[in-house]
């Protein structure tokens, strides 16, 4: 099957995974003591005192205070650094904040232990939404700072208010989009284990970054990196909730070493959804200024992003209000733009990326932007998209992304012709004239995959992630072992990376092994995440397989007497071009290592090659469209057809493509529909279990219909683009639209996500104008 | 702590007897994974709603974190790892390797156990009917899409 | 000082004594032995999620699950009498004749999902006492007759005095319910049930069950059974005596309808509010008399 690349070739992590051999961090307790956790009951107070009884194992803050606080930065004046100490010390700023810890031999009697912890604290205040913490007065989260704006980040082009005042149409709205929590199906945990015999302690953890989480752990615990190793064994799901240093993580690591032996932590669903990181707790208020031809000329935006009660390490609570800053233009070309964009902080679960990051927010306010637009102008959404989307490359936005080249337009007409947009309308109106009321609704998105250093550092982050680094070897086999930072946790890389080097190296994928997620065995990398892998980590491997290829090239060129550049490599052979003269790849590789004094003058032995990779990032793009039918009675909505048209330049390999965007539109149908994390006006949360907080079954999943554009642009070497998180980026803004669609004859409009029954049927009873 | 009263169960598990001594308190699938070895077993929630513990109990597709270990002598208990014969995948697993019915592979083994208990008495089921009994368990990754593909196919490969 | 505490959140049960039944007499006392200190454990969908979360700690545990004797379905004369340990799965196919074993289908299949309902029992449900639960619905709008067996003896609760509040029965703590007997629905009885929930298997924000007669005439022995509404299942006695007599028509719907919307204090909580709640009633109410009416 030459070339591999674009075959839909069964994936090498599966055979482990179907027959009960995966291990997962949980899966690797047998020899460990069980640690738990005891979480803060109260948003907001002063601990005056923790008592355990005698019998129990337990530490608390006064214990490590050796320990460092975690402290993440960004060099930029509008951010203030709060720090969080690993466990609690003098405040608890948030229901599930890590308060002690206790260890037992099972999990049962961890859980007794706990209990037994009893914790004294006075109560004060809390401030649970962003508004709330805005109000003059308001409570601090964090005593050293004057407000709880952390994040206070603004953007403006010249004539922002001029604009606006000259506009023919003005829209103006407000946007609410409601917590998530990216609820991978394994929760967070980890294994430490403190070898006496060399001092070092290894980590056995559910993360998507080993490198960075041992960097942290070593400058948290005071102690060289060398003393450390972190292991990433199979991850039940991650999305961004694994990205960030967990806490509980660097107590483990603690413990292990304070009491010399092995301990683990398995969270469970409720701390998972009460402490683990939260997301997309987002209050928008919009303005666009159109001119009379429907053409989007500014946008005004005022973004407030809650950032709970700490910063995650290492991308910051900056993470969110930057990203919404920078790309909140997404695919429409506009040159006049100001946003303010702030990260507050306040008494709930702290924020970490989560799939997408702000872009499904975005996008939905974007999106409805363009709808709204519609409406007052009298035109289809396709029309008025079509009037607005960049179409020449490579283009710069108004804050200076730059997009390389991409089927904006082009993914729209294809969409809308997939869902048959006449016929639709036509079945809409006489579904309306019954009292049913179905909508359609569109989703045009840019999604920036693959980006390198040079674009974190425009973040200004202590921490620039970017790069990636691949080692790669042909042993005297001739199988291929591969090594990189990255640490693929779901998204198939083994087998697209094999496919990559397989057509480089002329060898079979099945001889490609690939290597990671365990720092002693890889070289220093950023891990999976920001939809970044294969463009990365995948560029590195082929710039280290050219530079192999290239060594076995010399190495029969000598062997055939023939010119380096007239050897081709392909199927496990060595041929000189035009003639039946060759060699197999593998006696190259043997003899590169048993027959080294063979080489010509200068080569070493062996076959290894390194290369790094740090591209400027590559955007994707896509269009998606939602058909839905609203329930004016019971405010349900069924989603009836997902039609989606990706271009995600080169793919490597189609099916493993595809999942991805069918889980990814899942996640973006279940945070336009389902999932919501709730508190109270205490800070108190109210859904801490899977019948509170409702991941979407099958049965909520429509067909996902998944069409394909391959651009091919120069941004990455080898025409791949991300896109792990589209998926989740379009699909809020294409169900919402469809929504709002499916309910504009009772004039009302959509503002809050999830767009649940509740909301919608309070709209609907609402309406002045009562459905028939 | 003092010592707590545990008693001796004898589990069956993919026709294999495991004496162990447990709490009243362990749950099936703690017992499983912990007392017997069998780490296929998963746990996502510990409240019946994801199904990634479900295994057989008598056949029967059952959430083994809603039952205790001491409930279960003398019942015939099937887990993933017993799906495959030798080196042979069983036609469910062949079909969710080819479909790419996983990603991450956590849920996998709750949907193979789900699957291979309702198809065993269900070997021709309808669409509808199909839907119904998938939307049992809960998979972050795949959006169900290519797993009811798979579940699907291996039906009508075990029909033949 | 300062408001004390402790930890919040628990997923694995605190310590338990476990007992197994072998008959009816040795679960009724091991009862009477401990009382409040004890709970039955039937097929645990319930009651074990709650304990793993440690807001169920019964101190003894007493294991009905090998009581074949209440694993039974009998007809008897015009009744349905159905052992305490039937499961749910059971039910997906009528297990009689006639409109009764219709609603239980119907029902069977929006309780829980494959997997909990092979395990569920009719028995445990009725005795949990979720508000929101089909067969409690169901035993209601059927005016079931319960039976318990005690160390003193036993008793029949009707159904309308068996359910008391939230998770909370007539049952005492040395009672087992060992029967629920339903009287079977006339042959020509009419039958409708609607209900709303989030997501596919997951316990009904709403429902609504309902039975009537109304061949070639008006309404007679109308019945409307709601869950989900109140911190009990109830029935809409002012909607059903509104029926009576009445024309089986949509207007006459409506109207019941918008009466059993009116005739609770609705409960809210996080998946909707009261208000929510009483539309989900008007809907549903309406919705299954015109499915009684048009199947």
């Amino acid at each position: 099957m030459i070339p591999w690349i674009g075959q839909p070739l069964p994936r090498f992590e599966d055979p482990p995974l179907l027959t009960g051999e995966g291990r997962f961090v949980a899966d690797l307790t047998r020899d460990a003591s069980f640690l738990r956790f005891v979480r803060s009951p109260v948003a907001h107070g002063r601990i005056v005192s923790i008592e355990a009884p005698g019998r129990i194992t337990a530490f608390t803050a006064d214990d490590l205070r050796q320990v460092r606080p975690i402290r993440p930065l960004l060099h930029r004046p509008d951010f203030h650094p709060i720090e969080q100490p690993v466990l609690a010390s003098g405040k608890v700023r948030f229901v599930g904040e890590p308060v002690a810890v206790v260890v037992a031999r099972t999990p049962e009697e961890a859980e007794d232990a706990a209990e037994q912890v009893f914790v004294e604290i006075e109560p004060q205040d809390p401030v649970v939404s962003a508004p709330d913490a805005l109000r003059p007065g308001a409570p601090t989260v964090h005593d050293h700072l004057e407000d709880n704006v952390v994040v206070d980040a603004r953007f403006e082009t010249e004539g922002v208010d001029e604009v606006f005042a000259g506009a023919a149409v003005v829209v103006e709205f407000d946007l609410r989009s409601q917590r998530q929590n990216a609820l991978p199906l394994e929760a967070r945990g980890s294994v430490a284990s403190y070898d006496p015999r060399s001092g070092r302690t290894t980590l056995t953890a559910s993360v998507q970054s080993p490198h960075v989480i041992r960097t942290i752990l070593a400058d948290l615990l005071g102690i060289p990196e060398s003393d450390l190793r972190v292991v990433v064994p199979d991850v039940g799901g991650a999305f961004g909730q694994k990205f960030c240093l967990a806490p509980e993580d660097v107590v483990t690591a603690w413990v292990a070493r304070r009491l010399r032996t092995t301990v683990s932590w398995v969270e469970d669903r409720r701390e998972n959804l009460m402490s683990s990181f939260h997301s997309r707790d987002h209050h928008y208020r919009v303005r666009g200024a159109f001119d009379r031809d429907a053409r989007l000329l500014a946008v005004d935006a005022d973004l407030l992003c809650n950032i709970g009660a700490y910063s995650c390490y290492p991308v910051t609570c900056g993470v969110e209000p930057l990203m919404a800053l920078a790309e909140f233009p997404g695919p429409y070309d506009f040159r006049t733009y100001r946003v303010r964009s702030r990260g507050i902080t306040t008494n709930t679960c702290p924020m970490a990326p989560y799939r997408g990051v702000s872009r499904p927010v975005i996008t939905l306010a974007m999106e409805r932007l363009m709808d709204l637009a519609a409406v007052r102008f009298g035109i289809e959404p396709a029309e008025i998209r079509r009037g607005n989307l960049v179409s020449e490359f490579p283009y710069s936005s108004a804050t200076g992304l730059v997009y390389d080249e991409g089927s904006y337009v082009e993914s729209l007409d294809r969409a809308v012709e997939e869902i048959g947009l006449e016929d639709f309308r036509d079945r809409q109106a006489a579904a309306r004239s019954e009292g049913r009321y179905l909508g359609v609704g569109i989703s045009v998105f840019s999604e920036r995959t693959g980006y390198g250093t040079s674009a974190f550092a425009a973040r200004s982050m202590d921490v620039t992630p970017g790069y990636e680094t691949v080692d790669l070897a042909m042993d005297p086999s001739g199988n291929v072992e591969v090594r990189l930072g990255a640490s693929p946790h779901g998204q198939g890389l083994e087998t697209t990376l094999a496919q990559l080097i397989g057509d480089e190296l002329g060898v079979e994928p099945a001889r490609v092994r690939v290597v990671h997620s365990d720092t002693d065995r890889t070289p220093y990398g950023w891990g999976t995440f920001a939809s970044r892998s294969l463009v990365i980590a995948g560029g590195a491997a082929r710039l280290a397989s050219d530079r192999l290829r290239a060594k076995l090239a010399a190495i029969a060129s000598a062997e055939l007497e023939a010119a380096p550049e007239d050897i081709v490599i392909r199927a496990g052979r060595a041929t000189v071009a035009g003639t039946d003269a060759g060699i197999d790849v593998s006696e190259l590789a043997r003899l590169a290592y048993h027959s080294s004094h063979r080489l010509a003058g200068g080569m070493d032995p062996g076959l290894t090659a390194t290369a790094t990779y740090d591209p400027a990032g590559t955007f994707s793009n896509a269009c998606h469209v939602a058909a839905v039918e609203v329930d004016p009675e019971t405010g349900g909505v069924r989603v009836d057809r997902f039609v989606v048209v990706e271009d995600a330049g080169r793919l490597i390999n189609p099916m493993i493509v595809d999942g991805q965007l069918h889980g990814g539109v899942t996640q973006g149908i279940a945070g336009a529909l389902y999932e919501e994390i709730r508190y109270d006006s205490e800070g108190n949360i109210l859904t801490t279990s899977l019948m509170d907080f409702l991941p979407p079954t099958l049965a909520e999943v429509p067909t996902i219909e998944v069409h394909h554009l391959e651009t091919i642009s120069d941004a990455t070497i080898t025409g791949a683009k991300g896109l792990g998180e589209g998926g989740t980026i379009g699909a809020p803004a294409a169900i919402i639209n469809a929504v709002a669609d499916a309910l504009r004859p009772l004039g009302v409009e959509v503002a809050e996500v999830p767009a649940t029954p509740s909301r919608l049927r309070r709209l609907v009873s609402e309406s002045e104008r009562i459905p028939a | 702590m003092t010592e707590r009263t545990r008693v001796e169960v004898e589990l069956t598990v993919n026709g294999r007897s495991h004496r162990v001594r447990v709490e009243p308190r362990r749950t099936l699938a703690d017992a499983l994974r912990d007392d017997c070895g069998l780490t296929g077993t998963h746990l996502g929630c510990e409240h019946g709603v994801c199904g990634a513990c479900t295994i057989l109990a008598d056949g029967e597709p059952v959430r083994s974190c809603l039952m205790f270990a001491v409930q279960c002598e003398g019942m015939d208990l099937r887990t993933v790892e017993d799906l495959a014969d030798g080196d042979r995948l069983h036609p469910i697993q062949q079909a969710f390797w080819e479909n790419h019915g996983l990603q991450c592979g956590f849920c996998t083994p709750g949907f193979l156990m789900l699957s291979a208990g309702y198809l065993a008495q269900n070997p021709d089921p309808d669409e509808e009917e199909l839907r119904a009994v998938l939307s049992s368990n809960l998979c972050r990754c795949t959006g169900y899409q290519n797993i009811l593909k798979a579940v699907r196919q291996a039906a009508e490969v075990m029909r033949g | 000082m300062a408001p004390g505490y402790y930890t919040p959140a628990f997923m694995k049960p605190a310590p338990f004594d476990y007992h197994q039944a072998r008959s009816v007499a040795e679960a009724v006392a091991h009862l009477g032995e401990y009382g409040y200190e004890a709970k039955i454990l039937a097929g645990g969908q319930s009651l074990v999620p709650a304990m793993n979360f440690r807001l169920a700690r019964p101190a003894v545990l007493v294991d009905i699950n090998p009581l074949d004797e209440l694993d039974y379905l009998e007809e008897d004369g015009d009744t349905l009498r159905i052992g305490a340990m039937v499961r749910h799965v059971t039910f997906e196919r009528p297990v009689t004749e006639g409109p009764t074993g219709r609603l239980l289908a119907m029902a069977a299949h929006h309780v829980g999902h494959l997997p909990i309902r092979v395990r569920g029992t009719f028995g445990g449900s009725l005795a949990h006492a979720d508000p929101a639960a089909e067969w409690c619905v169901i035993a209601l709008l059927l005016d079931a007759e319960l039976a318990t067996r005690s160390p003193s003896g036993g008793r029949d609760i009707p159904a309308a005095d068996f359910f008391q509040t939230v998770f909370t029965t007539a049952l005492e703590p040395e009672e087992l319910l060992v029967e629920a007997r339903l009287p079977n629905l006339a042959p020509h009885t009419r039958i409708g049930f609607q209900q709303f929930s989030r997501r596919a298997g997951d316990f009904a924000l709403t429902m609504a069950a309902v039975a009537l007669e109304a061949d070639d005439g008006p309404v007679a022995n109308a019945r409307i059974a709601l869950g989900g509404v109140s911190d009990r299942p109830v029935r809409a006695g002012e909607a059903e005596q509104a029926l009576e007599g009445q024309p089986a028509t949509d207007e006459s719907f409506r109207a019941a309808a918008e009466i059993a919307a009116q005739e609770f204090d609705a409960i809210g909580d996080i998946h909707g509010s009261a208000d929510y709640r009483r539309d989900l009633v008007r809907a549903l109410t309406r919705r299954a008399l015109e499915q009684a009416i048009s199947t």
